[in-house]
């Protein structure tokens, strides 16, 4: 086995976020959909980390990108709660299916 | 020098007339339209007299020929160069003549309409209408461009439609004034194709030019026209032959002539202006116009105008022998004259003796119009007194009748060609022409003419002796429903309205025979003398004496000889009192071929295909429109897929494609 | 010889693979949000594999005890937690799954055929003073600007979560 190197980071990181893309595309509940950006998010945080570290050892940005990303993450999918609890309070079900009131 | 403004507002006061009566005689002017009407066209026929006086003593001359003035043009649309319809005034010894005529017959009929039409309750649009008619009729004579002569002659189609509808309750009004607009409108399109070859030919549609470069033997334009042949004939010829069509149309010649006894359908006096004197007489009008054109082709057009105006006299005078209805007799009197004038044009040559006939053909034009007014107008007063058209309820009607009586018979002898009234001359001149010309045309029309005195006098007598006629008290009790004249108690004659315009004619029939006409109006402008030929008199007149003393001894007393005849010629009466049936001809064909072979698939095809184009775009938008709404699908997962596929399509195209 | 912080690298790799596959292919919510739950804590081992401890430590504490948290109480007030979830259709599956893939592979395809230029600074260790200070620097470099601007955005996040989720008052009658 090679020793880690920066390809197998990227690797990683590309693989979760294929499976947070398909997992947000095949889901029928909007949790799991939530569920699916966070993987894609969390890729990308290790993303900047990977290559902060192989790449431009003398700089911290993309540390502090991942900071502000996994802040920005929280937020962002405590809005997205709010949203889903609002839904569920008109249409009585989560299924993304039944939300499809801005249709032609 | 002719004054333009004259001749100007000799049609427009008319057209005056007709847009104040028409735009506000309903609610200002009810009782005074007549008045405004009849004042206006007497000034219109002042000012008439006074440009032909001017034309024919003072300027007119030059070198003792008439010429052609054209004292005001207008472009109004361009073509192209040279071709242009433009809006003018024409002064040529024709058209001046017209305008007497048309203008003087009008006021006859404008002031007759006063007692006549009194109490109607249309008074205000009658009046207008009238007055559009007598614009449009003077616009056309004086049109100095042929397509402005087409527009003229539509209008003057619309008037009559107008008038002959006037009674619009009575469906046999509508159907009468629906019948002489599409028969007219078909013949149109004839004139309206021959002006297009004709103007085409020469180049212009201006006529003075149009008919000089058509007839000088050495111009471009004709070498072209008689070069191009269309089945045997030349342009030049076929031109000529469409537009005479047009002309047969509106003057009512075989075989276009159906329309003209349905016009009776309208009021009398509208007959007497539009339908005896003054409208159809436009295509004789229009081939005296053209005449040179008409006389340079060949083979000649003047040919089948001569023989078709010789048909349409002799049938129309059989028909007219059979007749009971009074203006129904007096609407084919109509067309046997026209057919007169039409082969007084077509066996006249251009220039010199041999323009005979065309002089004939105006003169005969001239009087007719004024004997052939009289009658329709004495008709009208017959009429109003008996509440009825049918000759079955008349007789004796001189005793309470006179004036009427005495005019009616003025205009029969006239009209027979008794000496000196003016039918006379006018008819001998033409029956010299055609023995000059053409022999067997001159037999027809002796023999036509002996039938017409024949006919006339059947009329006079059985009006106004026959049976003794009833007291106007039970006159008006017997009055029919529904007849044309309407009006209360009983009444005589008619008012002084009615009685004027009957004087005033009568006394034209009597005297315009004795006007020198040759000197005025000939085909070429040069005076022609036409002298009194006694020996060659004496057979018309005979036969005319012979015609009237036929009829007085079968109709002046009532008996029962004129049914034997008919009874004993019954096959031949039978059609000559159906008028040989042309209608149902017409009806059969109309109905039986142009509507299953023409119409119905036109319908189809338009129903079908043209709309059907219009719908499948309208279909076929909304089949694609529901197949792409489907994109919008409101499924955020869906949006996310393209989005996805879009991304990578975009990348790889980038990356791999557009390296 | 393979040392042993390659093995705990490829363990910690494939438990984070594994427990995302998983977590968007279960049929049952919650298994799926335990199934996040692990592969953030696979994330935060790697950060931890990488030295970077402090991020590691945000990670646990704000995606892995925060995050999650939040979704498994959406879960209970939305009443998911016993059924089992709808299915999808299969087409739609296949579909997503080839576009994935073919993403996957553009992305792989570009990784490997780029080359990355190391820089040749000497490393500056991640320890919480440099990072405080860092973030606190108001100088070239330096990050005070996007940490206020961060605090707005959770601000305002904080705000519209009330409003969106503020149960309307009954009208009186």
């Amino acid at each position: 086995m090679m020793e880690p190197g920066l390809n197998h980071f990227l690797f990683i990181s590309a693989a979760l976020f294929f499976i947070g893309v398909y997992g947000f595309l095949t889901r029928r509940n909007l949790i799991t959909m939530l569920m699916s950006i966070e993987l894609i998010l969390n890729s990308v945080n290790l993303n900047f980390i990977a290559f902060n570290k192989y790449l431009w050892p003398g700089k911290m940005d993309g540390l502090f990108f991942t900071l502000f990303i996994i802040a920005i993450a929280a937020a962002e999918a405590a809005v997205a709660i709010a949203i889903i609890i609002n839904l569920y309070r008109s249409h009585q079900s989560i299924d993304v299916e039944n939300a499809e009131d801005l249709k032609y | 020098m002719p004054n333009a403004t004259i001749i100007a507002l000799i049609p427009l006061l008319p057209l005056a007339g007709f847009l104040l009566l028409g735009l506000f005689g309903r609610k200002f002017f009810k009782k005074s339209s007549g008045i405004i009407g009849t004042a206006l066209l007497l000034a219109s026929t002042l000012l008439a007299l006074y440009t032909a006086y001017e034309y024919f003593f003072i300027y007119g001359k030059a070198d003792g020929v008439y010429q052609q003035f054209v004292p005001f043009q207008m472009t109004w649309l361009e073509f192209s160069k040279g071709v242009s319809i433009d809006m003018g005034l024409l002064i040529d010894p024709i058209s001046v003549m017209m305008l007497v005529v048309v203008s003087f017959v009008s006021l006859m009929v404008h002031i007759y309409s006063l007692g006549y039409m009194k109490g109607e309750e249309r008074f205000p649009a009658y009046y207008s209408f009238l007055g559009l008619f007598t614009f449009s009729m003077l616009g056309l004579v004086l049109a100095g461009n042929i397509f402005q002569m087409y527009i003229f002659w539509e209008l003057v189609g619309v008037s009559s439609f107008l008038l002959i509808g006037y009674y619009y309750d009575k469906p046999s009004a509508v159907a009468a004034c629906k019948k002489a607009f599409i028969v007219t409108r078909f013949a149109d399109v004839g004139f309206l194709i021959g002006i297009l070859i004709l103007s085409f030919c020469s180049g212009t549609l201006d006529l003075p030019t149009l008919i000089q470069r058509l007839t000088s033997p050495d111009s471009n334009e004709i070498k072209t026209a008689v070069a191009s042949t269309f089945l045997g004939a030349s342009a030049l010829t076929w031109g000529a032959a469409l537009v005479f069509i047009g002309g047969a149309g509106k003057s009512a010649m075989f075989p276009l002539h159906i329309w003209l006894p349905d016009a009776m359908e309208g009021p009398t006096p509208v007959s007497a202006l539009i339908h005896a004197a003054t409208m159809v007489v436009a295509g004789v009008y229009l081939v005296a116009r053209l005449f040179p054109v008409f006389s340079i082709t060949t083979p000649g057009v003047l040919e089948i105008v001569g023989w078709v105006g010789a048909i349409s006299a002799i049938i129309a005078a059989i028909i007219a022998c059979t007749q009971t209805d009074i203006k129904r007799v007096l609407a084919y009197s109509t067309m046997s004259q026209i057919g007169y004038m039409m082969f007084a044009l077509g066996v006249s040559t251009y220039g010199g003796e041999g323009g005979l006939g065309y002089t004939a053909s105006m003169f005969h034009l001239f009087t007719h119009a004024m004997f052939k007014a009289l009658l329709f107008l004495c008709a009208g007063a017959v009429i109003h007194y008996v509440h009825s058209n049918d000759m079955k309820d008349m007789g004796g009607l001189r005793k309470y009748l006179p004036i009427t009586h005495i005019t009616f018979l003025i205009a029969c002898l006239a009209i027979a060609g008794v000496p000196p009234f003016a039918g006379f001359f006018s008819k001998e001149e033409i029956l010299l022409a055609a023995y000059q010309n053409n022999m067997a045309i001159y037999w027809i029309a002796l023999f036509t003419s002996g039938l017409t005195a024949f006919y006339m006098f059947r009329l006079y007598f059985t009006i106004f002796w026959n049976k003794p006629a009833p007291s106007p008290l039970e006159q008006s009790g017997k009055r029919k429903i529904g007849s044309e004249a309407r009006g209360g108690e009983a009444h005589g004659e008619g008012g002084f309205a009615m009685m004027l315009p009957l004087v005033l004619l009568a006394i034209g029939a009597a005297a315009a025979g004795f006007i020198p006409f040759g000197e005025f109006v000939s085909s070429d402008g040069k005076a022609l003398e036409t002298k009194f030929h006694l020996v060659f008199s004496i057979a018309p007149v005979a036969l005319g004496i012979a015609g009237i003393f036929t009829a007085m001894w079968f109709y002046k007393k009532q008996n029962n000889k004129s049914d034997k005849l008919a009874a004993s010629l019954n096959g031949f009466y039978k059609a000559a009192y159906h008028k040989f049936y042309i209608d149902e001809i017409y009806l059969y064909i109309t109905k039986k071929v142009l509507f299953n072979l023409v119409g119905k698939p036109a319908a189809w095809f338009d129903r079908n295909v043209v709309d059907g184009m219009v719908n499948l775009t309208g279909a076929a938008t909304q089949a694609i429109s529901e197949a792409i709404k489907k994109i919008q699908s409101g499924k955020v997962q869906q949006y996310a897929i393209y989005f996805l596929v879009g991304v990578i399509v975009l990348a790889t195209l980038f990356i791999y494609i557009l390296r | 010889m393979i040392s042993g912080s390659t093995i705990l690298f490829y363990l910690l790799a494939a438990l984070t693979l594994t427990c995302g596959l998983l977590s968007v292919s279960t049929r049952q919510i919650f298994r799926a949000a335990i199934y996040l739950l692990f592969s953030l804590i696979g994330i935060a081992g790697i950060y931890f594999w990488l030295q970077y401890e402090f991020i590691a430590a945000v990670q646990i504490v704000v995606y892995v005890g925060g995050i999650v948290v939040l979704i498994i109480f959406s879960i209970f007030l939305t009443q998911q937690a016993g059924e089992k979830l709808a299915k999808q259709k299969t087409d739609r599956k296949i579909f997503s799954a080839l576009a994935a893939f073919c993403g996957f592979a553009l992305t792989m395809l570009q990784v490997y055929q780029h080359t990355f230029y190391e820089s040749s600074e000497s490393a500056v260790p991640t320890t919480v003073l440099n990072i405080g200070k860092k973030m606190m620097a108001v100088d070239n470099g330096g990050y005070a600007l996007p940490f206020e601007v961060i605090s707005m955005l959770l601000l305002a996040a904080m705000i519209g979560c009330i409003v969106i989720a503020l149960r309307s008052k009954p009208e009186t009658k």
